[in-house]
């Protein structure tokens, strides 16, 4: 299906919905395919079965309705907070707590183990906290001398 | 309650966070009360942010730390407060029958508190709907405070106990845990201590003998004086004698130590590898299997070098340089004080690089887990690399870890390779000094050369031991990684813990009873809310798309995870309480991959059973339809398989399997996909096999092919996590719901099959008669 076809609006439970072939609304999610290395490209909006109702290319080919309204809806439920700046860490040994500045604000988590920290590509890594969330490190060498150094502790 | 809380109306809760009492306070109207709080971490946008939603009697009130005012919902009836937990965040959402009021935000590590305001929210709503009137709501509302708050109070102070288990840092000094290993064998350490003082103070004596010698004999020769024979021979074999002691003491001491450490050792590593093999399942999915052997191996090795010659060292390093302080003091305290001035120097120095050091053999550790984990993951699937053709990617990618240990190596040994060369420059210096001061002191007359001699003879051993214990400094610091590194193993408390008090059942029936059972793996819900009861001897099929959870549910009964939410039961008993082992005796299980250990087919086949007579495995393997196939092979039931065994097809693996399940003769069983990785052919055999199997016992059967199910008294139908529907074949057919439509995606794919089968057939009828 494609999404010209078929209109996409809020309900007032704060769904997205979609309005189907046979005129009922359905709600949607949109996900994302590859949040971490290309997150403006394809994105799926998805039934509560789970099952992919409509495909988006891009992101940036949508009309700016549908574009603002998918976009809303990602931010309320995408959260990989990226680490900006590490300030503190509670020791060098696992488990340690970290203090740490992200694109969402200043926040601290417990890492677990070392192992919790993942090479996604040379230079990105991935870190779980003791709770399962993910946090990113988008870029290590754009981070500044403090948290590299804390960083390398840990790897 | 009303009473207690007079003077302080609002304080239900002792640990509420206190920068939102003032504010709290200002809102509640008199003698309202709070019943659940939940402090929210995260604002719409998910950005970090602090937030309080309050539940009292009435009303739900909400507020975000840069709100001016608080916002407030009163309760009615028809209003749901629900969570949707999806990539870590929790979504608490506030909404009636016509649309949603709120919406709020906070992270997984708050679940706790959640499920608190969900259950006190729900239970008020559920007072309002009985008794709909405000008085009555009124006197509900100030009952219900005492079981939210002691439930709360039970909950946070859990939570609160698993934090800090979780936040406590290891203490540095790690390795003084090993003592728990060495506690067994205090005896022989204490013989062990006193040889090493022993041959420590008889290595002592040579240098001391110099003095007299010097003094009485060689210096009186110098000025003319004839050599006294006697006296020569007197301290000569004095020298003798000393060295012999000290050989034989010496030898009686390594060995009783080195002994005592290798016991030590390999109690470490046994204690470690059982500990291991006792967690649960869902650590093994945590780690790396690499990781996990080079700890075993590698890190157990490490710690035994560390204990049978490092420390070994060490301690008779700290010994003769306690002992030569004291011989030093007593012969001539100032000469003794000028000589120990270097050693502050060398003990910063060691110090200083003590930590530089730990860093990098961390490092190094870790990289080296690195090197094993490329290995791990490809060697075991080495026909996928080979099928692809990426030997070249695989090798690259081994060469870039390599490089990494290459480069972390390097920069560990530029400063360790500083560290001697410094020790040693320092004990020339010392020399230096004492050279000077000594010089100095003989020509005032206020020393004799000889003791000038004795202590250049003791420094020079002195500054030897101080350069060796430097070494001491990497080994500890080894060690001392390595048994970080080994207690993180020995201190992960299984998930699945063995009961405190354990019940035992006589005979099991076989009877389950799923209550509410949910399971959570990271943050996502993999079963939810199921409930179901298996009657005991009946034949279950589980149906369900793949990650519909069937196969989690499998290990929740078989206990290799805990349920999160709800019980499990077997003949009424939680499995919680049940002895673990004692109770995967009453399963058999068969997996889609039959997994074979290296050994004979029979010891295969027993594995479940060691004790079983030879009678029985081959009854087993009769019922199990491999008895033929097996005496087939050249060795018959000793022929071995398993890695670099005997090479048997995957339905000849199953059966084996099967036999193993049949020999232990199981209460209950479990068929996971038993039959998905053969051929039809052989499926039926299997299928006749497991027909054996089967009678009799309590049997949950997982399989992609719904046909394979038809023996099973139900079908129950999952669909993420969630049972949506139940009921025979027949009976699931005819509903036309979620089954339906499996059955007929596989009918229509099989008839395909079979349309493709028959047009082949043709063909090669065809071309026969041509």
């Amino acid at each position: 299906m494609n999404l010209f076809d078929c209109k996409l609006s809020r309900n007032v439970f704060g769904k997205l919905t979609i309005m189907t072939q046979n005129q009922i609304p359905e709600e949607v999610v949109p996900v994302r395919a590859f949040p971490i290395t290309a997150a403006g490209e394809g994105i799926a909006l998805v039934d509560n079965q789970g099952h992919e109702v409509v495909w988006i290319d891009n992101l940036a080919e949508l009309p700016a309705t549908e574009r603002i309204l998918i976009e809303q809806e990602l931010v309320s439920r995408e959260f990989m907070p990226e680490i900006k700046c590490i300030d503190s860490v509670s020791s060098f040994a696992t488990p340690s707590t970290w203090q740490v500045q992200t694109d969402r604000g200043e926040t601290c988590f417990i890492l677990k183990g070392e192992e919790d920290i993942r090479r996604l590509s040379p230079t990105t890594l991935l870190i779980t906290d003791s709770c399962g969330i993910h946090f990113l490190i988008r870029d290590r060498s754009a981070l500044d001398r403090h948290s590299n150094k804390l960083l390398d502790r840990f790897l | 309650m009303q009473s207690n809380t007079g003077d302080l109306p609002h304080t239900t809760f002792p640990d509420f966070p206190s920068r939102w009492q003032t504010q709290i306070n200002s809102t509640l109207s008199e003698h309202e009360q709070i019943h659940a709080w939940l402090e929210i971490d995260l604002d719409n946008r998910l950005n970090f942010s602090s937030g309080l939603v309050v539940i009292t009697a009435h009303r739900v009130l909400a507020r975000m730390a840069n709100d001016e005012n608080w916002q407030e919902w009163l309760c009615r009836e028809d209003m749901k407060l629900t969570c949707q937990d999806h990539a870590g965040v929790y979504s608490i959402e506030l909404s009636d029958t016509h649309a949603r009021l709120a919406c709020w935000h906070c992270t997984l590590g708050r679940h706790q508190a959640v499920d608190q305001l969900i259950s006190c929210f729900s239970r008020l709503i559920a007072t309002h709907t009985v008794r709909p009137n405000t008085a009555a709501a009124e006197s509900a509302g100030s009952k219900a405070p005492d079981d939210t708050s002691a439930s709360m109070d039970n909950g946070e102070r859990s939570s609160a106990s698993d934090q800090e288990a979780i936040t406590a840092p290891p203490s540095s000094w790690t390795l003084f845990r090993l003592w728990r290993f060495a506690r067994p064998y205090r005896w022989q350490l204490f013989t062990g201590f006193m040889l090493m003082l022993g041959s420590t103070a008889a290595a002592l004596v040579p240098p001391y003998l110099t003095m007299p010698l010097m003094d009485n004999v060689l210096i009186p020769y110098q000025n003319g004086h004839p050599i006294d024979v006697d006296q020569v021979t007197l301290y000569l074999s004095g020298l003798l004698a000393a060295a012999i002691v000290a050989w034989i003491l010496g030898w009686a001491r390594t060995y009783t130590l080195a002994k005592v450490s290798e016991r030590i050792g390999a109690d470490l590593r046994t204690t470690t590898y059982e500990h291991l093999l006792k967690l649960s399942q869902a650590y093994f999915g945590g780690k790396r299997t690499g990781d996990l052997m080079a700890r075993i191996g590698a890190e157990t090795d490490r710690i035994n070098l560390f204990l049978s010659l490092n420390l070994l060292d060490f301690a008779t390093d700290v010994l003769m340089i306690t002992l030569t302080v004291v011989i030093l003091v007593s012969i001539d305290p100032w000469l003794a004080l000028v000589t120990l001035l270097p050693l502050p120097i060398i003990g910063w120095l060691i110090h200083l690089v003590r930590d530089r050091l730990r860093v990098g053999f961390e490092k190094t550790n870790r990289v080296w887990a690195e090197v094993n984990n490329v290995l791990a993951d490809t060697l075991p699937g080495i026909r996928v690399v080979k099928a692809f053709a990426q030997e070249k990617r695989e090798i690259e990618r081994f060469r870039t870890v390599n490089r990494r240990n290459v480069e972390i190596n390097d920069r560990v040994n530029k400063v360790w390779a500083l560290f001697t060369p410094t020790v040693t420059l320092l004990t020339e210096c010392g020399l230096l000094v004492v050279w000077i001061f000594g010089i100095w002191q003989v020509s005032q007359d206020h020393i004799t050369v000889g003791v000038l001699t004795a202590f250049l003879a003791y420094i020079s051993r002195f500054y030897l031991r101080l350069d060796s214990m430097s070494r001491i400094v990497s080994a500890t610091q080894k060690a001392a990684a390595g048994t970080k590194r080994i207690f993180d193993i020995l201190d992960h408390v299984s998930s699945v813990p063995e009961p405190v008090k354990p019940v035992y059942l006589p005979a099991m029936k076989g009877h389950i009873e799923l209550h509410n059972v949910s399971f959570r793996y990271g943050t996502r819900w993999v079963i939810q809310n199921l409930d179901f009861t298996i009657e005991s001897g009946e034949m279950i099929g589980l149906v369900g798309h793949s990650g519909s959870g069937k196969s989690t549910l499998i290990n929740l009964i078989c206990r290799f995870y805990d349920v999160t939410d709800g019980s499990i039961l077997i003949d009424g008993v939680d499995v919680r309480t049940l002895p673990i082992a004692e109770y995967r005796k009453h399963i058999g299980l068969v997996l889609q991959e039959p997994f074979l250990f290296f050994g004979t087919i029979a010891e295969n086949i027993a594995y479940g059973n060691p004790a079983a007579s030879r009678k029985e495995i081959i009854a087993a393997a009769r019922a199990a339809h491999a008895h033929e196939f097996i005496l087939r092979l050249p060795y018959g039931y000793d022929s071995l398989v398993g890695e670099r065994g005997q090479a048997l097809s995957g339905g000849e693996r199953q059966r084996i399997s099967i036999a193993r399940a049949l020999l232990i003769d199981p209460r209950i069983l479990i068929l996971d996909e038993a039959t998905s990785s053969v051929d039809t052919q052989t499926e039926q055999e299997i299928q006749s096999a497991l027909d054996n199997l089967v009678s009799g016992r309590t049997t949950i059967a997982i399989a992609h092919r719904l046909s394979t199910l038809q023996e099973a008294s139900r079908l129950v139908v999952l669909d993420h996590g969630r049972i949506v529907e139940t009921g025979s074949h027949e009976e699931l057919m005819a509903r036309q719901g979620h089954y339906y439509q499996l059955y007929q995606s596989q009918s229509r794919s099989s008839n395909d099959e079979n349309r493709s089968d028959t047009a082949e057939k043709t063909m090669d009828i065809r071309s026969n008669r041509v």
